[in-house]
Formats: C-alpha cells, sequence, structure tokens
C-alpha cells in the first residue's frame, strides 16, 4: 500500500510530468489559454495515460518479452496509443461536441504528446507491476492536468496585465511556467 | 506550403531563422527543454533529431503517392518509429555515455511534433530531393537552438563550457539554471530576445510590424 501512495505523491507533485520531467509540453504551453478547455484536455490525458499504461503492460509482458521483442518496444507502443487516442476522439466527439470543438487538432495530438509514451516506457524500466503501471499513468495524467490548469489560471490574469512587446504571447507564458515550475521544486523531498 | 520558385537554397535555410522550428515555430519543446541541461547534450540530441528527420522526409517522401490519405498518420509515425530505433541501437551500441544521460528522450523523438509536421506539411507533398534539404534544414535550426539553450544553461548553472571549466572567468554558477525552472526561464527569455532583435529589424526594413499576440501566433503553432 505505502508504495502505491509513494507513486501517487511521486507521479502528481514530486516528478510532475509536466513541470519537472519535461513530458508534454506541447499542449501544455498550446491549451492552456481558458481554464475550461485546460481541464477538458487534462481529463483526455488522464483518461488515455491510464488505459495505455495497462495496454502498453500487457503487451509488453504478454507479447514482446516472451517473443524477445524488446527492440521494437517504441514501436508497439505508439501504435497502441495512436489507436487508443482515435478511440477517445470518437467518445468525445459522440457524447460531448463542445469539448470535441474547444480541444481541436489537439485532441489527434494526445498520440504525439510524448507524456504518454514516456508513461507507458517509464512503466517498464521502473519495473513496475501492472496496478503500479495503472495508477503511476493515472496520476501522472493528473500531474499533468494540475500543471496544466495552474498555467491557464495564471494565463487568464496575464491577458489583462501590460506585457512588454517582446514578451507577449509564448515568452511571458514560459516565464510564468517557471515560476511555478520553482514552486513544485518546494515538494521534492517528499518522497 | 512552399511555392514552386522556392530556390533550393531557401528551402534549406528555411529552417534556420525564418521557420526556426524551436523560437519560430515553438514545435519539439520537450526535448528542448529537458535535454538543454548542458550544450553536448543539446547537441546529441539535435544530431540524433536531424538523422530521423532527413530519413522520414525521403522515405514519406519516397511513399506519398503509395500512402493512402486515411492511415498517412499511423504510416508517419512507424516510419519515424523505425528510424528512432534505428539511433537508439546505434547510439546503445557506440555513444554509450550520451545514451545514458539522453535516456528516455531518445525514444521519445518518436513523438517530437517537429518530425510529424515535415512530414505532413512538406514531404507528403514535395520532391524526395527538396524533403532531404527540408529535413536538413530544419533539422540544423533545430541543432543550433538546442545547442545554444544547452551552452547558455550549462555556462549559467555549472559555470562549465562544453563540459570544460572556465578558467579566466569566476565561477558564477546559479544552479538554477540546470533545473527544470531554469528551462523554462531560459526559453522564455531566447524567445524573448529574438522577438526584440526581429522587431527592431523589421523596423529598420520600414515594413509594418507584425505584432504578435496571443491570438495570431503563427499559423503553425496552432496546427501542431
Amino acid at each position: 500500500m505505502t508504495n502505491i501512495l509513494i507513486i501517487i505523491v511521486g507521479a502528481v507533485f514530486v516528478n510532475n510530468f509536466v513541470l519537472s520531467q519535461f513530458l508534454g509540453i506541447c499542449p501544455f504551453l498550446g491549451v492552456s489559454k481558458k481554464t475550461e478547455t485546460a481541464l477538458g484536455m487534462g481529463f483526455a490525458v488522464i483518461f488515455v495515460m491510464g488505459v495505455a499504461s495497462l495496454f502498453t503492460f500487457a503487451v509488453n509482458k504478454y507479447l514482446l518479452l516472451p517473443l524477445n521483442l524488446e527492440y521494437i518496444q517504441t514501436i508497439a507502443f505508439i501504435l497502441i496509443i495512436a489507436a487508443l487516442v482515435q478511440l477517445v476522439e470518437m467518445v468525445i466527439k459522440k457524447f460531448s461536441p463542445s469539448l470535441y470543438n474547444a480541444l481541436g487538432v489537439y485532441l489527434p495530438l494526445i498520440t504525439t504528446n510524448c507524456a504518454v509514451l514516456g508513461v507507458a516506457l517509464m512503466n517498464v524500466e521502473d519495473g513496475y507491476n501492472m496496478l503500479e503501471a495503472f495508477i503511476n499513468g493515472v496520476f501522472s495524467g493528473v500531474g499533468f492536468t494540475v500543471a496544466i490548469v495552474l498555467l491557464a489560471g495564471v494565463r487568464e490574469k496575464l491577458q489583462r496585465s501590460d506585457i512588454p512587446e517582446a514578451f507577449r504571447g509564448f515568452p511571458i507564458t514560459l516565464i510564468a511556467a517557471s515560476i511555478i515550475s520553482m514552486a513544485f521544486v518546494a515538494f521534492g523531498g517528499l518522497v | 506550403m512552399m511555392k514552386k520558385h522556392d530556390s533550393k537554397l531557401k528551402i534549406l535555410t528555411n529552417g534556420l531563422i525564418k521557420n526556426n522550428p524551436t523560437f519560430r515555430l515553438v514545435l519539439g519543446t520537450c526535448p528542448t527543454l529537458a535535454v538543454t541541461t548542458s550544450a553536448i547534450n543539446g547537441l546529441g540530441m539535435g544530431l540524433a533529431t536531424t538523422f530521423v528527420l532527413i530519413c522520414s522526409n525521403a522515405l514519406i517522401s519516397l511513399l506519398r503517392k503509395v500512402i493512402p490519405d486515411k492511415v498517412r498518420i499511423p504510416a508517419y509515425v512507424l516510419i519515424i518509429a523505425t528510424f528512432v530505433t534505428i539511433v537508439q541501437m546505434v547510439m546503445r551500441k557506440y555513444i554509450p555515455s550520451l545514451y545514458e544521460s539522453l535516456g528516455l528522450f531518445i525514444p521519445l523523438i518518436v513523438v517530437n511534433c517537429i518530425i510529424l509536421a515535415r512530414a505532413e506539411a512538406f514531404a507528403s507533398v514535395n520532391p524526395v530531393g527538396d524533403s532531404i534539404l527540408d529535413g536538413l534544414g530544419i533539422g540544423a535550426g533545430f541543432t543550433v537552438s538546442l545547442t545554444c539553450m544547452g551552452l547558455l544553461r550549462e555556462f549559467f548553472g555549472a559555470g562549465t563550457f562544453f563540459g570544460m571549466e572556465v578558467g579566466a572567468l569566476p565561477n558564477v554558477a546559479m544552479s538554477v539554471f540546470v533545473i527544470p525552472a531554469g528551462g523554462f526561464i531560459m526559453f522564455g527569455l531566447l524567445m524573448a530576445l529574438i522577438n526584440f532583435v526581429s522587431g527592431k529589424i523589421e523596423l529598420k526594413r520600414q515594413v509594418p510590424v507584425y505584432e504578435q499576440t496571443d491570438d495570431d501566433m503563427p499559423e503553425e503553432v496552432l496546427n501542431d
């Protein structure tokens, strides 16, 4: 039980995927203009990361390892993730067209969100079992959501401030992200 | 995307300045921030990505009439993943130290959006020769940007230059620059500097200044 707790705290705060491991920066910067959209994106990522962790774990353990095919790990994982994202896209399109429109091009791009492939590869590297891999996947997604919603909140405020011209757009966003990241350093000794 | 009369040279230099993938298009930000704790890491990552970019651009361009439109993205990803696996194997065998320090980010070249973006925007509609040049140009732009970032972060964060002690200068290492927060801040400052300088250059040329606000970021950013 303790190791599950350690994984959770580690994934959300200490080794936050976005703020301390630099995974998933593209959507972090791209879809963080509004808190609502950021939250929607966050939930989509949590779902994809959780399910992807399960599937990639199973495929790795029961298919690739017995057949000595570890070297095609990257290729196999990215295909699983691409298929999953396609599925999520269809589901969201059917049940929540407004969220679908808000997420726009970023939805299919979860495929190329390195956080998803990253968590799948990390699960293998750290030798997690199936439950631990799933928990790690879901809570890494939660960590991503926390970070992107925080940044979206800051950016909503930034829109009303007078920013020097050269800093408008991405530069100021990056600097805001840097300050959030510094705050997360404080979680450092926790695990 | 590219007009017919564009010369070969233009394709090659396009990625270096005008469409610099890191600072202009803001693509491939994950490796840009993650591996640039030292100049040598930045350079290694840049070169590995360039290799994959050139190869995948070439192959996708060759197959552009064969790949059905509907399954093109999975097909591209598969091609890219294959080349990444090759890079991974070669690096593990011949440069294990760099392989260790780049770690997870080597297999993650697969999901570097620059590569998929070039496949989609350039290689799928242009002949092989041009696609290779485009890969080379964009790759060079990426490598230069990453090396610069790495150089600055290493110098300010650890006080070294490509891993060597800089004897003449007092060591003023601010370790904040090698932690993640420093990556964000360095990237933001460099991008602001580039915006500032290019704004000044445009003023000199007497063309209307392009004001960059949140709503009119370069089109490509939104498409990736």
